[in-house]
């Protein structure tokens, strides 16, 4: 295989699947409504689109794993019925999954072998296995034995499985969820690969920076019905966020920030926590203080610490001295999370399903959950189920939470409904202090935009609010200070505006003197 | 493969169809088994169904026969709702009827407005104190619940066959394992019936179960109490984030099931037995396990689910004395109706799909 550049946009390639008018339906639902897309061969397409907008359903179809009401696939120019991912395999189409299906105690071959048809020995399999590795650089040793790989390695070595078959078409779920920024590049790399090598590739996303790095065209469904398909290159990432929203996306940077000179609400002051178990980070004399008005970041990779403070914080992880944790100068550190809800903090933490939310209760229970404490909704022991359900639909009313039917189920909603949730749920208290965990992990654009947006307005009516967050950025985008953990220990607060991105990637990578050597370079 | 995803919506005729069908398919079963066996198919199935509830009495003691599996399910419902496996039950029954049986014997003279009273506070506070044992070994030392709450049932078995032979033995009882007979005040009476007089072995116990279990529900399903228990049961991390303290509730669904266990041995004992003896409970401990989950943790199914598991026990019964069948064979016609009950159960809120298997899977298809 000769390298060639990376083709061009012209459509001049032959069309390798082309579906026209497709319509799904499940009940009452409509989740592919009149849906038209075609891929030519080589092509890297783009689906684009918010979570529940259809992107799942229609690759199932082409896969074989649905059938499409009404409308027609074309695979190489014929009519074609794809009755089953079996058959969908032997026309040339390839898929990986979102979540694995690896058996963790085999090795790479083992693992690969039983997904081929018999007949082939694991030593040849495994020779083969390295061919394509080295010719590709995927970087995928068959000895290994799966529960030793990376998550990245676990997702290259589906890959490996699927190319196995010599797919002309292969369907990627959402790839990256699951990977490091490092490993997504190494990915796309190994992608643009195949697509040199006429492997037409179908990458479904709602990531739009990844997008525009790696596809060519991309084609954008709303709530099941087709948008539009456009040039990737040609358009921002501002564009394609409106085309899935549907609305106009504001810009939230540039909001006015508070002077420096706001009441501290919030204060911590030497807080040290010793590591629970092996896996846990011990917290080192953490100190911050939140003021009136604003947004503190707190950035950091995962398992620095987020977790066990996001505990300390809530109340669900207490110390024994006093005076560590303080809102508006009272002393908190040995109160519950009831108590500190009532002294007016708020919380958000990280994982929606099983801990900001109770997935098998309905939205008015998990509405309960966190307001039992502040009177109105519980009297005498009992609780008001009205005032409840009430208030549920209040949040869910106020946050554009889309409601599958009235009081739900929480686990019936999406994740970024949720999100919008129980961020909504706490935000309408309006508590002095809100101190929220990664408020739009795995949310789309649209879910968001509304929370990041719901955060600064209160933060700009005087509440004070602590963000941990590992996304870079929305730290940049919302926050008015940011502080780094690292290890369980935390850095000083820094006006946003005042750091570049490198300064703190370097804190985030534990180099403290090296980043204070850029903070003096650049000054 | 088969495969079982659970219905987004059981309609409700559904609902109550899955129990007829059940029993329905429960009397073809144990229709053919009796039949190979060698006995009357109809014959066996009528001492089953319709002999024990032929008439009024009858109905008043399968009531009776059901009480203590009422009262004690709906206190298991709480523990097991918040995930803590409380199995000693039967442990918790003894000791309750110790401590009620302690007051009884120890002021016999006590009024009967004060003496009943007395009794139904000691006999909860007996089992209570009986379930802290494990509550408290769990939240402090972190043991199995399961275990410990299994175990101490046996010491309390124990424990009574050592009482009732030794220091509580009545010195009049020609040397059997017997207490003396509780006072007039000490027993709870038969219900009149007005115009029908007395009904079986009806009792105003019955009627308390009635009334426990109805409360249980208004808890479990009204109260902020209950949602913790609800909560801790299905997510002990959000209960820690909502600011509720994961051994109060151990604590508190012991408390609550040790004492409903404790109150079903006092009624059980003063109102059909009248004193203490090694064998005051036939395994009703046990036996309310299978009740609560017949009951899918529902404190009002609790009282169907007694009703039904207590005809089980009544119906074989009477099918030894009247066929001469022996004990195993109607111990497996009682363990088809319960598989087939709690099967339907299942069948109600799953919808099951057949497919053949196929290599595909592998590629995680079901994944999708």
């Amino acid at each position: 295989m000769i390298a060639t550049p990376r083709p061009s946009r012209n459509q001049s390639r032959s069309v390798l699947l082309n579906a026209s008018g497709i319509c799904k339906h499940f009940g009452d639902f409509t989740a592919n409504d009149d849906v038209s897309f075609s891929i030519g061969e080589g092509e890297i397409h783009a689906l684009l689109g918010e979570n529940g907008a259809g992107k799942s359903t229609f690759v199932k179809m082409v896969y074989g794993l649905l059938q499409p009401d009404s409308g027609q696939i074309e695979w190489r120019g014929q009519p074609t019925v794809i009755r089953s991912p079996q058959h969908a395999r032997e026309l040339g189409i390839g898929m990986v999954f979102q979540h694995f299906s690896l058996f963790q105690a085999l090795t790479v071959a083992e693992n690969i072998a039983l997904a081929l048809p018999p007949g082939e020995s694991l030593a040849d399999l495994a020779d083969r296995v390295r061919r394509m590795s080295a010719e590709y650089g995927i970087g995928v040793d068959p000895d290994a034995r799966v529960h030793n790989l990376s998550v990245g390695q676990q997702q290259r070595v589906e890959i490996v499985r699927c190319l196995l078959q010599d797919p002309s078409l292969l369907i990627m779920d959402e790839p990256t969820s699951v990977l490091t920024p490092q490993e997504t590049g190494q990915l796309f790399d190994v992608l643009r690969r195949f697509s040199e090598a006429g492997v037409a590739i179908l990458f479904i996303s709602h990531k739009l920076e990844e997008i525009r790095a790696l596809t060519e065209r991309a084609t954008v469904l709303r709530r099941g019905r087709n948008v539009g398909t456009v040039d990737t290159a040609g358009q921002s990432s501002k564009q394609l966020a409106e085309m899935m929203v549907g609305d106009s996306v504001g810009d939230i940077a540039g909001q006015a920030r508070p002077d420096g000179q706001t009441t501290a609400l919030l204060e911590v002051a030497s807080l040290v926590r010793p590591a629970g178990t092996a896996f846990a980070t011990p917290l080192r004399q953490i100190s911050f203080a939140a003021r009136a008005g604003e947004v503190l970041g707190i950035a950091g990779i995962a398992g620095n610490g987020q977790d066990e403070l996001m505990e300390a914080l809530i109340g669900e992880w207490r110390g024994r001295d006093a005076d560590v944790i303080r809102i508006d100068g009272v002393d908190i550190t040995r109160e519950g999370p009831s108590r500190r809800r009532q002294l007016g903090l708020g919380f958000v933490p990280e994982e929606r399903n099983g801990h900001a939310a109770v997935p098998n209760m309905t939205l008015a229970d998990n509405a309960l959950l966190t307001s039992h404490s502040l009177g109105r909704v519980v009297t005498r022991g009992l609780v008001d189920a009205d005032a409840t359900r009430a208030m549920a639909a209040e949040v869910a009313g106020a946050f554009d939470v889309r409601l599958p039917q009235e009081n739900p189920m929480a686990s019936a909603l999406s994740g970024g409904n949720l999100q919008k949730f129980v961020v909504g749920r706490e935000i309408s208290k309006r508590p002095r202090v809100f101190i929220v965990s990664q408020p739009t992990w795995g949310v789309d654009v649209g879910a968001a935009l509304s929370i990041r947006t719901a955060i600064l307005d209160l933060a700009a009516s005087g509440s004070a609010v602590v963000m941990i967050s590992q996304d870079l950025e929305e730290i940049f985008t919302i926050s008015h200070r940011v502080a780094v953990l690292y290890d369980g220990a935390l850095s000083e607060a820094m006006v946003t505006a005042d750091v570049t991105p490198e300064r703190l990637g370097l804190l985030m990578g534990g180099s403290a003197a090296a980043a204070g050597l850029a903070a003096e370079a650049q000054a | 493969m088969i495969s079982l995803t659970p219905r987004k919506e059981i309609p409700l005729t559904l609902t109550l169809m899955t129990p007829l069908v059940a029993i329905a398919l429960t009397l073809v079963v144990g229709a053919a088994i009796f039949g190979i066996l060698g006995y009357d198919p109809l014959a066996a199935l009528y001492q089953f169904f319709i002999a024990p509830v032929s008439r009024p009495y009858q109905v008043a003691d399968l009531f009776v026969k059901a009480c203590p599996l009422i009262i004690i399910a709906s206190g298991l419902v709480f523990a097991y709702r918040a995930n803590v496996w409380n199995i000693g039950a039967e442990g918790q029954l003894i000791l309750g009827a110790m401590a009620a049986g302690f007051v009884a014997l120890t002021w016999p003279n006590l009024p009967g407005p004060v003496m009943m009273p007395a009794m139904i506070i000691a006999g909860m506070l007996g089992g209570l104190a009986w379930g802290m044992i494990p509550a408290l070994l769990k939240t402090r030392f972190n043991t199995n619940e399961i275990l410990v709450s299994l175990m101490l049932t046996y010491v309390a078995v124990l424990f009574i066959d050592w009482t009732v032979r030794g220091p509580w033995r009545d010195p009049m009882s020609f040397g059997f394992p017997l207490t003396p007979m509780y006072a007039d005040a000490a027993l709870i009476s038969r219900v009149e019936l007005p115009g029908i007089g007395r009904l079986g072995q009806l009792h105003w116990g019955v009627a308390g179960a009635l009334i426990f279990a109805l409360a249980a529900w208004f808890m479990l399903s009204r109260s902020i109490l209950g949602f913790q228990v609800k909560v801790m049961g299905d997510a002990p991390r959000a209960g820690r984030f909502a600011g509720f303290s994961p051994a109060m509730v151990t604590i508190m669904v012991m408390g609550i099931s040790g004492g409903a266990a404790g109150l079903a041995g006092m009624v059980e004992v003063s109102a059909n037995i009248g004193q203490l003896q090694p064998d005051i409970s036939f395994g009703y401990g046990f036996t309310a396990i299978i009740v609560a989950f017949l009951a899918r943790l529902n404190p009002l199914a609790v009282i169907i689910a007694g009703l039904v598991v207590a005809l089980a026990e009544l119906g074989g019964d009477s099918a030894q004395i009247a066929l001469a069948m022996p004990k195993v064979v109607t111990g497996v016609f009682k363990g088809i109706l319960l598989f087939m009950l709690l099967a339907g159960e299942t069948f109600n809120r799953y919808h099951v799909t057949f497919s053949l298997p196929h290599r595909a899977r592998m590629q995680g298809d079901s994944d999708a």
